[in-house]
């Protein structure tokens, strides 16, 4: 068994891909210029966030959460043990590595850490209701960006006469630049409370498997995970939807064919008319919701895919009118935890026990409701807003010639756009011919081209000598990297034959037939009591999961939006096993441990 | 006045008719801690059996001047007692419903002559009885309604032990007003048995119930000569965190004598687990109850029957307290840091988990 991961300088450029350098920030290389440190640290690919290749554009939102992530902790909370997260694209793929804070500078950082982590603590609520009022600004601000081409002449009255003084031109840079400064301010937000919310999950968990050392991950989860979560809020909104077709008598529509055809007939009635209206009302903002991660431009948003959520209506129709309860039965949830949770207080020793039980869980579900919710606000409602705005800017550029296809603008980095912009501009004011038409076309062809060939590649999961022990907590957490995985991808590990190990994530054994997908397009394939293996699931998957038995995926933690679903819908959940879907084919046999972790292939 | 209490149909106000071991029985049962299954030949089958018979005047003549202080004479006619006890005829309205409750047992055991065992039970703890309880008066592996019968009236016979009668005499009691009830159980025919803890024996976490199991009678896995498969599962959440399948080489298994010998275990199944999960959980719960039945950690024996029926044929045999942890002094892990949570959280931080287990 090896015991390290390929150099990143030793890692191969993949035939066809040559030059795909071009395509990022020079800093977010590997490079010979700071080969000492890219060569003594371990690199983790993100598989949970970043699965498949970044195209140029798509790669500003890898680098504005990295860097967002890292500035928290290193000049914000000063998390004493942990500095940011550095980062690399290597062949398309997101590489991290965490930067631990210098042995000199702790006491320093303790102190300030528990000033300021501290105030957030105390005062969580408050700034959690601040935080959602922000989001909601931000998501508005993002909303009512423009992106239209430049007008003949200017309006007299509105520009030239109301003396501002600014244009169209200057408008439509300016909002790129705020599109681009919006994109930063979002990742900054999104990691304002994030660690801080883990960091007191994993002292209640911490506490649990000090007290009872045998204690499931999954027991601890369950203590703390809140009942009306905002992630579960759409999946509850295609239900609520069902439901109103059934009882208002035109559930008939849903078998016309595609959306069109099922529109058509709704808009025949008045109660058709009226759960268009519903429909719509749910979809802002609930539906503005990624099949994938959200950090894609090709993640499909069920808004702009009506297919996507009027499929999932429509089996939940089936459902409804087979009788079935769609409801999620939150009461027993509720009494189930408070039933777990006084089990495990009774437990305890000493009355001075109980307390510190009841004061880290409490401090846990004060701060939980953010990492379960964020999600939805960051990845899914801010995501689809951006992906859209780009996609409007994208067409404006093609209705000038500069390319053929509104998304082409994604094989452009972030900076490249500025510079388009500018290029339309100048030629618009002066008036010449852009130079645009003729220089982009083949650069995005190349790309496209680049683009697939490392889509091709399967990155390999580390790079470098990995340490003895994994130890930041965070890394732990989110991405499920543990010295036990990390051996399991250098391929030792106890790992017998025919089976494979990963995050204990949901509880429950079954067994039944994989189903391999690696899109949210390939949805569609799976059929009743299948075990869906992917590279990772998204929330937006959970309309599915009254179909599957069990979820295997590539990548995640305990705490990734994959094991979080899966517990909530009570589904057998083995996640971060690196490999399940290379080493797993549709129709094979297999048993999926949740509470173990391993998967086993049977035949 | 039925002389038949099946342990379901115990109530505390019953106790004097049935005694301190089927008042045990029975309050369990009621616990839900099921003991394999059996009733009580109430303190009414052997007063009922007494006045259809002549024992009284028999008693009389024999205990008349029975000098205590001498033992050859209390041999004599102790035994003789016995002897008239053990060939008095049963009132005959007991006998038939002592057999029709046996009858009952075998058919909720779907087998016909299914071996019980019968033992006497003294009715009141603090009763001269009670001490000397014990002394002839279990007889395992008994079957068919005769030998019921049989051993039923030896129990009863037992209350008339040297020893037994002698104290009685001392101490001023009257002979004639002796009680005694037999409990009738059912005897376990293993498939698997075993022990389990309601705390992880390894590391005292009381969240936890660890259950060794092998194949047949428990006697290999109490005694150390069969290594057990092992299983951990977690007491609130009821998973099992931990399973472990031995090579158990041998097994304790029942001959066609009603002896229990040991055997060798062919491969397949000596490498097997000798449990299902619907097991492994229905033995957690039964050993969690027993836990809050008698308040504090405790070391069950248990037995998958044979003869029950699935969904209910895990038994009960013994419980006591656990005594190896619960004797520790439970020290608090806060160590009086409550109140200062940054404190906590920065040496969560600083010292995470993933790191402590290495």
């Amino acid at each position: 068994m090896a015991d390290r991961f390929p150099s990143p300088f030793e890692v191969e450029t993949p035939e066809g891909a040559e030059g795909w350098q071009e395509m990022y920030t020079y800093s977010s290389m590997f490079s010979e210029a700071r080969r000492d440190f890219d060569d003594s640290m371990f690199w983790f690919q993100d598989g949970v966030h970043w699965p498949n290749v970044l195209t140029p554009w798509d790669a500003t939102l890898f680098e504005f959460a990295i860097s967002s992530l890292s500035q928290y902790n290193t000049r914000h909370l000063q998390v004493p043990p942990a500095n940011g997260i550095a980062f690399r694209i290597l062949n398309g793929y997101g590489y991290l590595s965490p930067v631990p804070a210098d042995e000199s500078t702790i006491e320093q950082r303790v102190a300030n850490f528990t000033e300021r982590a501290g105030h957030y603590f105390m005062n969580w609520n408050d700034l959690y209701d601040n935080w959602m009022v922000k989001i909601r600004e931000l998501v508005g601000e993002l909303e009512g960006l423009e992106f239209e081409p430049l007008p003949e002449i200017e309006d007299a009255e509105s520009v030239v006469k109301a003396g501002a003084g600014l244009g169209s031109g200057f408008a439509l840079q300016d909002n790129y630049h705020r599109l681009v400064s919006l994109s930063l301010k979002l990742w900054n937000y999104h990691f304002e409370f994030l660690n801080l919310g883990y960091a007191a999950y994993l002292d209640f968990f911490m506490f649990c498997k000090t007290v009872f050392p045998n204690i499931p991950d999954q027991a601890i989860a369950k203590m703390v995970a809140g009942v009306d979560v905002d992630l579960f809020r759409p999946d509850d909104e295609l239900k609520r939807l069902a439901r109103k077709a059934v009882e208002s008598g035109v559930a008939e529509a849903f078998s016309a064919g595609d959306v069109e055809a099922t529109c058509q007939v709704l808009k025949g009635s008045t109660e058709g008319q009226a759960w268009i209206a519903s429909f719509e009302e749910s979809a802002e903002p609930w539906f503005n919701f990624s099949t994938g991660s959200g950090f894609y431009h090709h993640d499909k948003i069920w808004i702009e895919n009506v297919e996507v959520p009027f499929e999932f209506i429509r089996n939940y129709i089936d459902k409804v009118q087979a009788g079935e309860d769609l409801n999620r039965p939150v009461e027993a949830i509720r009494a189930e935890r408070d039933r777990v949770v006084s089990e495990y207080t009774e437990l305890l020793g000493s009355a001075e026990d109980k307390e510190a039980f009841e004061g880290k869980l409490g401090l846990a579900r004060v701060v939980f409701p953010y990492v379960e919710n964020h999600n939805f606000y960051v990845e899914h409602w801010s995501h689809s807003v951006i992906w859209r705005k780009m996609r409007q800017l994208g067409e404006t550029f093609v209705k000038e010639g500069f390319w053929a296809e509104p998304d082409d603008i994604f094989y452009l980095k972030r900076t490249e756009v500025e510079d388009a912009l500018f290029d339309y501009f100048n030629s618009w004011a002066t008036p010449e011919k852009p130079m645009g038409p003729a220089y982009w076309p083949p650069i995005i062809e190349k790309r496209k081209g680049i683009c697939d060939a490392l889509g091709k590649w399967k990155p390999t999961p580390a790079l470098g000598e990995p340490p003895e022990v994994i130890t930041e907590p965070f890394t732990v957490m989110l991405w499920g990297i543990t010295s036990e995985s990390v051996n399991s991808w250098l391929g030792g590990g106890d790992a017998a034959e025919g089976e494979l190990r990963g995050m204990a994530a949901s509880p429950g054994v079954v067994e039944g037939l994989a189903r391999v997908i690696f899109s949210a397009d390939q949805i569609g394939e799976i059929q009743d009591g299948e075990i869906l293996v992917a590279p990772l699931t998204a929330p937006s998957w959970a309309p599915i999961f009254g179909k599957i038995q069990a979820t295997v995926t590539d990548t995640g933690g305990m705490m990734s939006h994959a094991a979080i679903v899966c517990r909530e819908y009570g589904l057998p959940a083995v996640t971060g096993t690196g490999f399940a879907t290379t080493n797993l084919t549709t129709g094979q046999r297999i048993r999926v441990d949740g509470t173990n972790g391993t998967v086993t292939v049977l035949e | 006045m039925s002389s038949v209490m099946w342990f379901e149909g115990y109530w505390h106000g019953l106790k004097n008719e049935v005694g301190g071991k089927g008042a045990s029985l029975g309050e369990m049962t009621g616990a839900g801690l099921p003991v394999p299954p059996g009733f009580v030949l109430t303190t009414h089958g052997f007063r009922a059996s007494k006045e259809a018979s002549d024992l009284d005047d028999q008693l009389a003549v024999l205990l008349a001047d029975l000098d205590t202080d001498d033992t050859a004479m209390v041999a004599e006619r102790c035994g003789k007692i016995r002897q008239a006890i053990e060939a008095m005829a049963m009132d005959s309205q007991v006998e038939a419903d002592l057999r029709a409750a046996y009858d009952e047992l075998c058919t909720m055991s779907n087998a016909e002559r299914i071996p019980v065992a019968v033992r006497s039970s003294a009715t009141s703890e603090d009763s001269p009885d009670a001490s000397f309880a014990g002394e002839h008066d279990t007889y395992l592996w008994i079957r068919g309604g005769d030998d019921v019968v049989d051993a039923v009236r030896r129990c009863w016979a037992s209350l008339f032990t040297d020893r037994a009668t002698c104290y009685r005499a001392e101490m001023g009691y009257e002979h004639r007003s002796v009680e005694m009830s037999v409990v009738i159980q059912k005897m376990v025919r293993p498939i698997s048995a075993g022990v389990a803890f309601t705390l992880n024996p390894s590391d005292g976490d009381r969240s936890q119930i660890c259950i060794d199991s092998a194949w047949g009678f428990g006697e290999g896995v109490v005694s150390g000569e069969v290594t057990p498969d092992n299983f951990l599962i977690d007491k609130v959440m009821f998973e099992i965190g931990r399973r472990e399948i031995s090579n158990k080489a041998h097994e304790f298994r029942l001959t066609d004598h009603d002896t229990v010998e040991k055997v060798e275990t062919d491969e397949e199944r000596a490498n097997s687990a000798s449990l299902t999960d619907a097991h492994i959980k229905a033995i957690a719960a039964l050993a969690k109850e027993a836990e809050k039945h008698y308040g504090c950690p405790q070391d069950i024996e248990w037995a998958i029957d044979a003869d029950l029926p699935e969904g209910g044929n895990v038994v009960l045999l013994q419980s006591r307290p656990e005594t190896v942890w619960s004797k520790k002094e439970r020290k608090s892990v806060t160590g009086g840091s409550n109140g200062d949570f940054m404190a906590s959280i920065v040496s969560t931080l600083m010292n995470p988990l993933h790191a402590q287990k290495h």
